[in-house]
């Protein structure tokens, strides 16, 4: 048991002032570093080397870093210890269901022809049935499946950008990582349908998931990918979900991600996108509901004339708390990065966005734009924003904008003269304000289910598809 | 039709009007005229309910009954426009959802069916004829992008497709060449009907020899000072607003 001098090395340097603090600190990563000595064992069992041989190391490096809380500065503004704290039951085994999730949720968004692949609690669900529309080459599977059957892809790819020593829930998810999604589309392969993969999060008991997933994308090819996060019971949930994403020369990747959890879920997302050459890569992070999201997203343009498009919305309302934190590294030269997040915030909600752009010394003619528009609808509702910038070259052109503001009373007095109601003339106003990054979707059906879940979101009634007969919202 | 009552107006503990009496019956078209300052546009925004205005003491009756009792839709529902000085841009929010709103809340007010997509837009285009609207624009967000000219034919528009019974029409030859001037006064005096009323805010002679008033008023410092046919425009056109001020200021 080592453990003890790990948590010695925490509390040595505290003045006793925080030492009380530190104590409680201490006792709640005390708890998962118990935790995850119990498991141990039942973690590395039927896992592959590839992802057993990070485990250890990776666990070490949560422990140093600790639960993130107010004093990291990347989680200034959402501090996570609460949610850690409760005793959760952990999901480190491929769970049974009596039940074929496949008859009991229907997520389908109309004229979107495709057959959703589902995870159960984080793991790839054992009854998924491959889509028609997927084509020969692509896989679809089961990480933990993936890292038998194709081994050279996962050990090519596998914790190479999601980096366990900067941020504690990377490291904490690789520690515990079984299973989750594997994409592999092949060279030069277009892939014309969608393709849609839902997070179903359904339990008895307070339950914490771990979700790791791999995208690969090769050289020369597209893809179009949904990806839906669901609470099918008003249990307490904690998710902490990982994904790398590699794209290849000259690919183009659209990756939109549909949050949709109850009040009592914690939702915490890191992905990792690397670019190559010519490749362009768009992704949508729409947050319909949820208690606390936390997004992180951070993208490497690691080739020339890479592109990446990053768009958020976000709805909040009582007391739900959304954070986004990006972080672009133009790392070639002739990369261009457009950033647009638009928040929503109602009641005593609370939100974040923090956009960090580094150009690094030799990325010359660097196009990068970010901007960030929050609408405030009481005042008791918060945003914090903080754009960063750190440029190391010399010839970029580089922008960044953020706004938190109310809505515009003359152009609801304007509506209202003409004889629309105040509330309509609100609910107009909030969709035109969501509109300016809706209209970024490409795929029509997403778009227009998207436009009817917020249109029903912000007039008060429940956000969910129309036949899942769960009710998400609380 | 509109009657109004020793109205006192404040904007931010600031008296602006200081007992306006007006009265308007159907049919007649009224010009409120007036140096700058002098209250014009908070009249045309008290009358159509904007908030920021506090009406300290007074009475306005609409149509018989109390118009300060009633929210700026219902007053617009029952027939009272406002064309606004200054038509606000409303980016995101599309001209045809805006202008079908409108009509729609305005039907269901008043009992009717409410209108189909395809009815609305055969309206839309035949009212658009008449202030020589450029189609495109109603495929924009709500006046976006609008030139000051396009933003006034906007109003007739909605005028058009309203049809209100008071019509209160608050500087809208500010900012017009010469031909959008006479195309907006048409579309005002083709809508025109022994049962409507309109007010025309306006701080030129000019607007009125395109529309005709029955009576010119002046108001300066909060009060109508002066009150006459037609012809006092000419006069004030001849004379601007000096000789007035004097007049009150002795």
């Amino acid at each position: 048991m080592n453990w003890k001098k790990k948590v010695t090395t925490g509390l040595n340097k505290k003045t006793t002032i925080r030492m009380s603090v530190a104590i409680e600190k201490a006792d709640l990563t005390l708890k998962y570093i118990s935790h995850y000595n119990e498991i141990k064992e039942l973690l590395f069992k039927n896992s592959s080397e590839i992802l057993n041989v990070r485990r250890n190391k990776a666990f070490q490096d949560f422990v140093s870093l600790g639960i993130p809380s107010f004093k990291n500065e990347n989680y200034k503004y959402t501090n996570l210890n609460p949610q850690f704290l409760p005793d959760y039951e952990f999901v480190h085994e491929r769970q049974e269901q009596e039940a074929d999730l496949n008859e009991i949720f229907r997520c389908d968004v109309p004229e979107l022809d495709n057959t959703p692949t589902l995870l159960y609690n984080g793991w790839f669900y054992e009854k998924n049935i491959r889509g028609i529309n997927l084509p020969e080459g692509v896989i679809l599977e089961s990480l933990e499946n993936a890292a038998k059957n194709h081994p050279e892809l996962v050990h090519k790819y596998y914790s190479t950008v999601a980096d366990t020593t900067t941020d504690p829930l990377v490291a904490l998810n690789t520690a515990f990582a079984k299973d989750g999604y594997f994409l592999y589309v092949p060279k030069n392969l277009m892939v014309e349908k969608p393709i849609q993969i839902i997070n179903l999060l359904k339990a008895n008991t307070d339950t914490f998931t771990t979700q790791r997933n791999l995208i690969i994308v090769e050289d020369g090819a597209t893809a179009q990918l949904i990806l839906c996060n669901h609470t099918l019971d008003l249990t307490r949930y904690l998710s902490n979900s990982v994904t790398e994403i590699f794209v290849g020369e000259n690919t183009q990747l659209d990756y939109y991600t549909v949050q949709n959890q109850h009040n009592n879920s914690a939702s915490l997302n890191s992905v990792f996108v690397q670019q190559e050459k010519n490749s362009n890569v768009t992704s949508h992070t729409v947050s319909l509901h949820g208690g606390m999201i936390r997004n992180n997203l951070k993208v490497i343009l690691d080739g020339e004339n890479a592109e990446t498009n990053l768009f958020g919305m976000a709805f909040l309302d009582k007391k739900q708390h959304v954070d986004n934190f990006t972080q672009i590294i133009h790392g070639k030269p002739h990369c261009q990065s457009n950033q647009l997040y638009k928040n929503v915030l109602d009641e005593e909600s609370s939100g974040a966005f923090s956009g960090r752009i580094h150009v690094v010394r030799d990325a010359q003619k660097t196009n990068a734009f970010q901007r960030n528009n929050n609408l405030l609808l009481t005042d008791k509702a918060k945003m914090q924003t903080k754009p960063q910038l750190i440029i190391d070259a010399d010839d970029v052109k580089c922008s960044h904008g953020a706004t938190v503001g109310q809505i515009d009373e003359e152009a609801l007095f304007y509506l209202r003269a003409r004889g629309i109601s105040e509330d309509k003339a609100r609910l107009m106003m909030m969709n035109a304000f969501a509109h300016e990054v809706v209209e970024q979707i490409k795929i029509e059906a997403l778009r227009e289910r998207i436009d009817d879940l917020i249109a029903k979101r912000l007039s008060g009634e429940v956000a969910r598809c129309h036949e899942c007969g769960y009710n998400c919202d609380c | 039709m509109l009657s109004i009552k020793n109205l006192y107006v404040s904007v931010d503990g600031q008296e602006i009007l200081k007992g306006i009496n007006l009265e308007i019956n159907p049919g007649e078209i009224h010009a409120i005229m007036g140096p700058n300052g002098s209250g014009k546009s908070t009249l045309a925004n008290v009358l159509a309910g904007k908030e920021e205005y506090e009406v300290t003491s007074g009475e306005i009756t609409y149509m018989g009954e109390d118009l300060l009792e009633k929210s700026p839709e219902d007053r617009a529902r029952e027939g009272l426009f406002l064309s606004f000085q200054y038509p606000v841009e409303i980016p995101g929010v599309p001209m045809v959802n805006f202008l079908k709103a409108a009509v729609n809340e305005h039907r269901k007010y008043k009992g009717e069916k409410e209108l189909t997509a395809g009815e609305f837009l055969k309206m839309m285009r035949e009212k658009m004829e008449l202030v020589d609207m450029h189609p495109n624009l109603t495929n924009r967000s709500v006046n976006e992008g609008f030139s000051g000219g396009e933003k006034k034919k906007n109003e007739i528009f909605q005028m058009a497709l309203l049809e209100p019974k008071l019509a209160i029409m608050d500087e809208t030859d500010s900012g017009l060449d010469i031909d959008a001037l006479k195309t907006v006064a048409n579309g005002v005096n083709a809508l025109r009907s022994p049962e409507n009323s309109t007010i025309v805010v306006t701080h030129y002679q000019r607007l009125l020899d395109y529309i005709v008033p029955d009576f010119v008023h002046v108001l300066y410092k909060g009060k109508i000072v002066k009150s006459a046919g037609k012809e006092l425009a000419f006069e004030l056109e001849e004379k601007g607003y000096d000789w007035i001020k004097q007049e009150n200021d002795n």
